[in-house]
């Protein structure tokens, strides 16, 4: 098994499990790690399609371009995470509780 | 001024235009932040017909040079720099854009304008600096070329859609933004890892590019399948496609009205617009009609399940956030009849764009009538204190210019003629009858039923019940009133426009290949 194959089926793992999180766990903050579970596996698989190389610069071992697009990618998703963060304590602070379901039901 | 040498002027300037219409939004943003108090008012609003100017000249030099606009950003020319690029379509979109822009400010300047005495309120600053991040984040969606710029503007269409939810900072708005931002990411996630597969197995993120490697002789990688159904189920939770859409109507609903015109009429707009493109501009006419009749499986469950839960509703807000679901399910009835093997093989069907025509009507006639509707609920939830239905009867004499707005919106929605709503259904009814899929019709007449039905339970005791008015109506401003009644009349007029006037969706769009360039 080579390094791409390995990493790649990191990167996969990585992402089941952050989207079995995301839709299956109670509670925002683990639903909140979830997502970035999930981030971490798709910018692992962008970094294992960089080493494969042949991407836009044809010829050259490795390819820039998806590691200029990781470093995009982990600074929106760090953007999310701080927004979700901040929600989630507001709510926290104006109703005790750290989860959407019940405190969403008062309004309808 | 002669206006045709107008026209090639503004040819001649041609992609700068798609900068500007970037830049714009951008640097007001960036200028209202950093000013602050009582000129991110006065910067959003000098603004608004600067963009409206824009997205006008772009439309209008699209349709002159009967080609679309395009320019590689810093001469970088794709796979390795980031084009630009505006077809008919995204002109008309940029253009709706726009025009409910300028009437959700200028109906917000009430609500959202700083007490005198004050500098600034943290609402007011919130809602203009966000309104123009919305706009810009629009705008880039609208013209993006490349995957991963289109993530990036998807990303900043959320951030700037969730706090718009919660302007007023109650808990059940929190949640439902919260809810609405998991939903989102949910989404944008799924689209990223969508982009990433396809520039494993291509090498490129430029939608042209990709385009054309994929209409190329060799097979179709198996990725690419995967990676456009992966950003067809991430867009779909965006654009809160039946059955990802719990997250939409407590959204919706909560948000001040004018965010709520905005979030329902623009918003979820751009992510469908992406799933458009991926279905018709990238992947191959076949699998096209593969995804089509899911996506129009799931459509037609929004329009009825939309349509039912809309009927259930006890405040008018939450009625017009189901209707929205319901709408939004229309769109997707485009996928079967544009792709459908039949269309294809008629001939005539082909070269008479119907199905395109009644997909675009139907967004842009929403668009202004889903827009006006908020608008006018807002309107009355202000004079009344509440907007529960039962309590309206009689609102229509105190408040008559408004119900005439909600009124003719409705008659859009509902698909009565005359109205953009009405050419829109009426257009997707013979393209459903033509190309022998008469299930759709079956759905298009049922969601009209359930939408007369629906606005019906809000007009009838609001217009005709022999109770006066409730007693303490506040006055609403006249001005505000114009401006809804003005969006509510675009969405009817709409359809009063001849057919042949809207040639120019078909600008850059080859109807003979759908799918290839």
């Amino acid at each position: 098994m080579t390094a791409v194959t390995l990493f790649g089926l990191c990167g996969a793992a990585l992402v089941g499990l952050g989207l079995y999180g995301l839709i299956v766990l109670p509670g925002a903050l683990r639903r909140i790690i979830a997502f970035n579970l999930l981030g971490s596996g798709v910018f692992l698989l962008f970094g294992v399609i960089a080493r494969r190389g042949g991407g836009a610069i044809a010829g050259t071992g490795s390819d820039p371009v998806p590691q200029a697009l990781i470093i995009t990618g982990l600074v929106v998703a760090f953007a999310a995470t701080a927004l979700a963060v901040a929600l989630l304590r507001r709510l926290l602070q104006e109703t005790g509780r750290d989860d959407w379901d019940e405190a969403g039901e008062a309004d309808r | 001024m002669d206006l045709s040498v107008m026209l090639d002027h503004l040819l001649a300037v041609g992609g700068n235009l798609l900068v500007l219409a970037l830049m714009l939004p951008v640097a007001s943003l960036m200028l209202a932040f950093a000013l602050g108090g009582r000129h991110a008012e006065r910067i959003a609003l000098m603004t608004l017909p600067l963009g409206l100017a824009i997205a006008v000249a772009i439309a209008a030099a699209v349709l002159y040079g009967d080609a679309p606009l395009h320019t590689d950003l810093g001469g970088w020319a794709p796979p390795l720099g980031v084009a630009l690029r505006a077809d008919g379509l995204s002109a008309i979109m940029l253009l709706t854009t726009a025009v409910v822009m300028v009437a959700v400010g200028l109906f917000a300047r009430a609500d959202f304008q700083a007490p005198r005495g004050a500098t600034e309120t943290r609402a007011s600053f919130a809602f203009w600096t966000l309104l123009l991040a919305l706009w810009a984040a629009l705008n880039a969606v609208f013209l993006g070329e490349d995957l991963f710029n289109l993530y990036v503007a998807l990303e900043l269409l959320t951030f700037a859609a969730i706090p718009l939810v919660c302007l007023d900072g109650r808990a059940p708005t929190l949640a439902a933004a919260l809810r609405y931002l998991m939903f989102a990411l949910l989404g944008s996630v799924l689209y990223l890892l969508g982009a990433a597969l396809f520039y494993g197995a291509y090498g490129t993120l430029d939608i042209g590019q990709l385009a054309a490697r994929i209409g190329g002789d060799d097979p179709l990688e198996p990725a690419a399948l995967i990676a456009a159904a992966l950003m067809t189920a991430g867009l779909a939770a965006k654009t809160a496609l039946f059955p990802v859409h719990l997250w939409l109507p407590p959204a919706h609903a909560g948000a001040p009205a004018a965010a709520s015109a905005l979030l329902s009429a623009l918003a979820v707009k751009a992510s469908f617009f992406l799933i458009l493109r991926i279905w018709f501009d990238v992947m191959p006419e076949l699998l096209a009609q593969m995804a089509a009749q899911i996506l129009a499986a799931l459509g037609a469950a929004a329009i009825l399940f939309g349509g039912v839960l809309a009927l259930r509703q006890a405040r008018l807000k939450m009625l017009i956030a189901y209707s929205t679901i319901a709408q939004l399910g229309y769109l997707f009835l485009v996928f079967p009849l544009v792709a459908s093997p039949e269309t294809a093989s008629l001939a005539e069907l082909r070269n008479a764009p119907g199905v395109w025509t009644g997909g675009v009507l139907q967004l842009v006639s929403h668009a202004c009538a889903k827009a006006a509707m908020f608008m006018a609920a807002g309107l009355i939830a202000a004079s009344l204190g509440h907007d529960r239905i039962q309590d309206l009867g009689g609102i229509g004499r105190a408040l008559p210019m408004t119900l005439f707005a909600f009124g003719i919106a409705g008659l859009s929605l509902m698909g009565l003629p005359p109205s953009g709503g009405f050419m829109a259904k009426w257009l997707l009814l013979s393209a459903a009858l033509q190309s022998g899929q008469w299930w759709w019709m079956l759905v298009i007449l049922a969601g009209g039923l359930l939408t007369g039905a629906y606005l019906y339970r809000v007009l009838a005791p609001a217009l005709f019940a022999q109770n006066p008015p409730p007693a303490p109506v506040k006055p609403v401003d006249r001005s505000r009133e114009w401006v809804v009644l003005g969006l509510a009349l675009i969405s009817v007029l709409l359809g009063l426009v001849p057919l042949s006037a809207f040639s120019l969706i078909q600008i850059g769009r080859d109807v003979s290949g759908i799918g290839l360039p």
